[in-house]
Parts: C-alpha cells; structure tokens; sequence
C-alpha cells in the first residue's frame, strides 16, 4: 500500500491548479484512489496559489495535505512557506529560474529545475508548470507516453485540442532536463 | 459510461441535480459555493431549463416557491450568510408543505465570517433554521461522489415528503476533485395533486399556503406534518460506521471532519489504539440508534467537529449521557488535522483505560 | 334577464373586507378580465401579506400565498417553470413598495412576463393603521400620530414614477376606483396587463388608488372624495409606459 501526497504551490496564473489537475488524473488512469484540493478564494486572484494532490491505493482519508511527501515550489514565498512542513525522506523540486535559494533542510531529495527558462527557451512561456511536472513523472519513475498523453486529454478540454501537443512537449522537457551540476 | 471523471463537488452536485430532473436554479452568488452557479448558468439554457441569477438570496428562495408550487422539481445553493436570508423562504416551504433541494456549502461565522470551511450551520440546519416548528431532512457528504448522490437522493426526499432537502456541505467539499460516477436509476418524481398548474376548469382550484388564523387548525397542521417527521426518522436515517466492531473509542463525525478522522483512526489503530467512527449522513434524522447501542462497549466518543460543539449535543441526547463525550474542534475555517484528532483519541484511551 | 352576476373567478366565499374598502371592486375587476379573457383554468394567482392576504380565498383559480413582500420572486418561479400559466399577484402597498421594493423593481427590470395589481391605499390596513411607504406628507397614521413627517421618514415611494425609469417593463399605469368613470378605466387598464402577458409583451402593473375608510377615519363616501382631494394630486392617474403602444407611434 502506498500513498503519495503532493503539494504544489507559486504563484495564481502559474498553472499550479492545472498541474495538480494533471497528476491526479494521471493517478486515476493508473486506478488509483485520488484527490485534489485547491485553495480558494482572494489569494487565487495573485496572491499564493496552492493545490493538494493525493494519490493513494487506498480510499483518500482527508484530503488536505499538510505534510507533504513531494512538494513543488513555483516561487519563492512557496518555498518559504512549504519547506519545513515536507515529510522527512520526502522530494522537493523547486522551479530555480524563479527561486535563488537553495533548501536548507538535508533529510529530503531536492531537484532544481529552472522550469520558467526552459519554457520561455522552448517558446512555450506559460508551461513550466508542466515542464516541472515532466520532471517529477520522470524522478518518480512514472514517466510514460501512453498514460502521460491519456491524461494529457483528460485535463485538457476539447475546445483546447489543440494544447495537447506542446504540453506533451513541455512534459518531455522537463523529464529529459538533466541538472547541471 | 461507467468511467469516472475527476469533478469538483459543487459541480457533480450541479450535474446530479440535473440528472435528477432539476430544471429550474435560483441563485446569488457567494463564496465557496459559486460553481453551482456558474456550472447552472452554462447548463440550463442548453437544456431548455431556467438558470437564475436572483436579486438577493430572499428573492432566489421565493422563486425557488414558486417553481416547487408548480409541482417541478427546483433548487438554490447558497454559503452560511446566504442561508440566513433564505431562512424565511425555508419556513414559508416548510409551513407551505413545498418540496426543494436547498444547498448550504458552509463557511466560517458568524456574520460575514471568512469563506474557509466550517461546519458552524448545523443547529441552524438541523433545529430550524427559521421561525416556527419544523424540520429539513439534513444530509452531509463527505465526498465528492456523495455530493452527487445525496443531491439526487435528497431530491427524490423531499418529493417524497413534501420537504425541504438541505445538503450541508462545506468549502472543502465544494472545492475538492475526486473521481465521481454519476449513473443514476431515477425515479419518477411522485404525482402531484396539490400544484398550481391551473384548474384546467376541471378541479377545485388549489391554494398553496401556509397562513391558518384558526388556531385548533394550526395546531392540526403542526401535529400531521410531525407525523410526517416521524416516519422520515423511522425510514430515512443514514449513516457509515467505520471500524466499530471492537470500537473503545468512538468519533462522532460528519464531512470533512470525518474524512480527516479516518487517517487519525488507521495511525490510532496502529498504534494499538481501537478506535472507530460513527459518520452521520442525516444530520436531521439523526442517527440516535447506532450511537445509543455504541454506548453499552465504547468508552468515550470524541465529537470532531469545525464549530464551537453542536452535534456533540445530539451525541450526548443520543448516549444519554451514558460514557463521557469530547469535543475535538477547530472554528473560523480551520480544520482539525488528523494528528490533532489522534491526540485526542490518544486522550482518550489513557483517560478510558481503552486498549 | 340577468343584469348582474358573480364574475365566475369569484368563490362564494363571504369576503373579509371592511365596508366600503375598494379591495372588493378591485377583486371583481380582476376577476371579470380573467371571465372575458376565458384564462380562469390557466391563471395562477399570488396573493401577498396585508388586508389581501386571504384573496387565495376569493379567486377560483389556482392561488398560491407568498411572504410577504415576495409575490413577485414567487410569480418568477411560476412563470419559468409554466410558462404557459398567466401568473399575477396581488399586492398592496407595504407589501410591494416597502418590505418588496427589491422583488419588485428587478422583476420589473427583468420584464417577467407577469400581472401585478398593486393596490395603493396609503396605509397599513391589516395590522391596523400604520405608516405606508406610500402615507401621504403630513397623514396622520398610528406610527405617525403627528402627520407624517418627510425630515424624519423620508417621501412617498411613487412606483409608477420610478419603474418607469427602468427600460425592463412593458406597461405601467394608474388608476383609481372612486367613482364609475375611473372604475371602467381600472377595468381597462387591468384587461390590458393581463392582455399584454397573454401575448408575451412583460412586466405589466397596475397601480389602483383604493381607499380605507376605516384606517383612514372617514366614511365610506368621504374616503372616495379624499382620493380625489389628497392622494390623485399627489399620485396623479395616468399611462407611465406602454412600450408596445410607443412603437406603435413611432412606426
């Protein structure tokens, strides 16, 4: 039995909320129990944005995620804020184009991925939420095109058909992205 | 198409209501239950229904009156403060013998309070809610999927008891995306005798009212239509218990609180604590048989709830009193996190000598 | 040869009205339009809270009560949900120019298809006497024993005048039955609101002056004259808007 939560924060109009739409369906696709929280209200309209994902085998007892296994930090008020609440042994990943520090704590994994560079390199300026997300699919071994592209469809509506492509795109990009060291 | 979607709750509750036959939404707009409105207002005109943006929460329930009268099925959602407005309109329905489906995605108070979840609205919804004697048949989803199924079953309710259906949600359950089927087996509604439709010049006309000088008379409507409550408490009540075969400690909980009480009850009975959960469905009827027999084995209940301590008194009535009763509360928006509701069930079990 | 006979949406039911209250007269107008039109099987009635609470009691066709001040939400559920119902209300002054103003003016505003007869006595009947929204300046009433006072309660509310403002309603006039010609207008004026929903036009109301002896402190005779002395100057009768009937000139 296992149970993944994730955490994904920045800033409103990053995409977070899409992001966390995408790997709860992708939880779905693979028959998982799933759960997905926004926050909501004025902090929505450009404050902080923050969604809880769960991913479980078993049913989804309370669907707030406050000490997340992976967390995904979008900026830097994110990262202030989330740090210290992931679970020992737990990931983060940071978007390090947007975020100069590093994580200060040592009993967690941490990828930096400079998401936003990428994505305006690649012409694709509004998807680094999904080239994080290519990453992290990636690092948790759960990147693959078949089920990747299924829930690519799910979360994108069909007046949109048109986005599949360069969000599979920009998911590619961030699960090929090799930290420069 | 037995697929599941992933839906937020105010919006599989929107699209059952539909299912369900609901043609006609009345509504103002107010956080966190916004969704209902706007998943309405894209849906009724493609369905030939009416989408309605009233002038105040009033007017919305007013109508909502109107359309019930007429014998179809009708609905309204509003959030806590909203709700208070509409308190006369759930009278009027009440003492009119109207059914409606009434949705209060609930919201920190009192006043303007905030628009984070609570669960402050519970003796307003389940003790009245407004002037005079009656009662709503109260349901509490804890899930996305049961916010679609008691928005159908809350439908076919009220019909049944010429009620007034209120779905006591919170934001939580109105913002969250789970997987949700919604293939129903409806039902046609009942037939009713009783709508103003017209004479068709072929009836005595039809007076939908709830005004009766004659107080002998009042009287006899009050006491009918508790007889009609009555038989709601004897066939209607629902509830879920969770790991209470051997339960020493019992939560008492509803909606998110008890979503959020299951994790502290699996990492309790890992810890060797046997601890288990009474979830009321029907907050009004509520479940009084399941906690009244808990009480001869268990050692305490421990009430979880985002107010300052309402339903605990219905478990107190419901226990009479019999083993002690807690209160594991957060208010104003705040929820209980699983480790504070392991704590105290943790409490409990060293004050119980629970094992 | 019949020369007088109860309009058939009339029940036999005994009226509650005081003597010489024009409620009555307003009531059989009503109900001799919905007998001409041959719309009684159809026609669903709102009765409001005031003296006219019970005209759920007088009209044969289908009635629904509302709370009060509510008749017109109540009226907008109905005509949604059939519309092929005629749908009135019948609402007196504290009920649609007070504790309704809301109902009123955005049912106007959104030109429901609906007949609202609005009867205008400038008094409280039901609960006794008490200040209208529509008391005259200087009328003494029992929560106004000194005359009303405008520097402490503020104007009359003039429905028509301010309804007329807004670009929702289709009809809007007054009227008056104190006396047989304006009672023939009253007729009049209520078969056309009627009328104009039969035939889709919107939001049609009339306002009919009526008199309260009782509240009022006169008799029967000389409350019909205060109409004419008192509250015509100030509600003066007349067409406020007839949208169909301006198209028509400007063809």
């Amino acid at each position: 039995m296992s149970t993944t939560q994730f955490l994904f924060a920045g800033f409103g109009g990053q995409g977070i909320l899409f992001a966390g739409k995408f790997a709860a369906y992708k939880g779905l696709i693979g028959e998982k129990q799933v759960s997905w929280l926004p926050s909501y209200g004025p902090e929505m309209r450009g404050g902080t944005a923050s969604c809880s994902v769960i991913v479980s085998d078993e049913p989804v007892g309370s669907p707030i995620v406050s000490r997340p296994d992976v967390l995904i930090a979008m900026n830097l008020p994110s990262l202030d804020r989330y740090e210290s609440a992931v679970a020992v042994g737990g990931t983060i990943f940071v978007d390090s184009t947007l975020i100069d520090r590093k994580v200060e704590r040592d009993d967690v994994a941490v990828y930096y991925v400079p998401a936003t560079r990428l994505a305006s390199d690649n012409g694709m300026p509004t998807l680094a939420n999904m080239i994080l997300m290519g990453n992290i699919l990636k690092v948790m071994n759960e990147f693959d095109e078949e089920s990747v592209t299924a829930a690519l469809k799910k979360v994108i509506s069909a007046k949109h058909a048109d986005m599949l492509d360069i969000n599979l795109k920009a998911l590619k990009i961030g699960a090929e992205y090799k930290e420069e060291v | 198409m037995s697929e599941k979607v992933l839906m937020k709750g105010n919006e599989a509750l929107a699209e059952a209501a539909i299912i369900a036959g609901c043609r006609h939404y009345f509504g103002y707009p107010i956080t966190p239950q916004t969704e209902v409105a706007a998943y309405m207002a894209k849906r009724m005109p493609k369905i030939g229904g009416t989408f309605l943006q009233a002038e105040s929460e009033i007017a919305a329930i007013n109508m909502v009156y109107g359309v019930s009268s007429t014998g179809h099925r009708v609905m309204t959602s509003s959030s806590s403060p909203g709700i208070s407005l509409k308190g006369e309109g759930l009278s009027y329905l009440a003492g009119s013998d109207l059914p409606a489906l009434v949705i209060n995605v609930q919201r920190g108070g009192p006043g303007l309070g905030g628009i984070q979840p609570s669960q402050a609205d519970y003796f307003q919804a389940t003790k009245g809610g407004a002037h005079g004697d009656f009662h709503m048949i109260v349901l509490a989803p804890a899930s996305v999927q049961e916010m679609a199924d008691l928005t159908v079953k809350g439908f076919e309710l009220a019909d049944k008891y010429r009620m007034t259906s209120m779905i006591l949600a919170d934001g939580t359950m109105g913002q969250m995306m789970e997987p949700v089927s919604l293939e129903y087996d409806i039902k046609p509604a009942p037939e009713k005798p009783w709508a103003t439709t017209g004479t068709k010049m072929q009836r005595e006309h039809n007076i939908v009212n709830s005004l009766s000088l004659v107080p002998e008379e009042l009287e006899k409507f009050n006491i009918e239509r508790y007889k009609r409550y009555d038989e709601v408490e004897k066939n209607e009540v629902m509830y879920e218990e969770y790991m209470m075969d051997d339960a020493e400690i019992c939560i008492a909980a509803f909606g998110i609180a008890a979503r959020v009480s299951k994790n502290a009850i699996t990492e309790a009975r890992r810890q060797g604590i046997k601890a288990g959960m009474i979830r009321p469905i029907t907050l009004w009827p509520f479940p009084k048989t399941p906690f009244k027999k808990a009480a001869q084995s268990v050692k305490q209940f421990i009430s979880v709830e985002l107010s300052m301590g309402q339903m605990i008194e219905d478990v107190r009535l419901a226990t009479e009193c019999r083993v002690p009763v807690t209160l594991c509360n957060r208010v104003g928006g705040m929820i209980p996190s699983p480790e504070m509701v392991l704590e105290a069930i943790k409490e409990a079990a060293k004050n119980g000598g629970a094992r | 040869m019949v020369v007088f006979e109860k309009p058939h949406a009339l029940t036999d039911v005994p009226m509650h009205y005081c003597p010489g209250c024009t409620h009555g007269i307003v009531h059989r107008l009503v109900a001799e339009v919905i007998d001409e039109l041959g719309i009684e099987g159809k026609t669903v009635g709102i009765a409001p809270v005031g003296c006219s609470v019970m005209a759920y009691n007088y009209f044969n066709c289908d009635m629904i009560e509302a709370a009060h001040g509510r008749a017109p939400a109540v009226a907008t559920g109905v005509k949604r949900a059939e519309p092929d119902n005629i749908v009135f209300t019948y609402q007196g002054d504290g009920d649609l120019a007070s504790i309704g103003t809301a109902e009123t003016v955005h049912s106007a505003a959104r030109n429901e298809n609906i007949t609202v007869i609005f009867i205008n006595n400038a008094i409280y009947g039901m609960t006794g006497g008490q200040m209208a929204p529509t008391s005259l300046p200087g009328q003494v009433t029992q929560t106004s024993p000194y005359g009303r006072d405008v520097t402490q309660c503020g104007f009359p509310v003039k429905v028509c005048e301010m309804l007329s403002q807004l670009d929702g309603p289709e009809y809007l006039e007054r009227v008056a039955v104190n006396n047989v010609k304006n009672v023939k207008n009253a007729k009049k004026a209520i078969k056309k609101a009627f009328r104009n929903q039969i035939d889709g036009k919107g939001f049609s109301l009339v306002e009919v002056i009526s008199s309260c002896p009782t509240n009022w402190g006169l008799t029967p005779q000389n409350a019909l004259k205060w109409i004419d002395e008192k509250m015509i100057p100030y509600y003066p009768l007349g067409v406020y808007k007839d949208r169909s009937a301006a198209k028509e000139e400007t063809k």
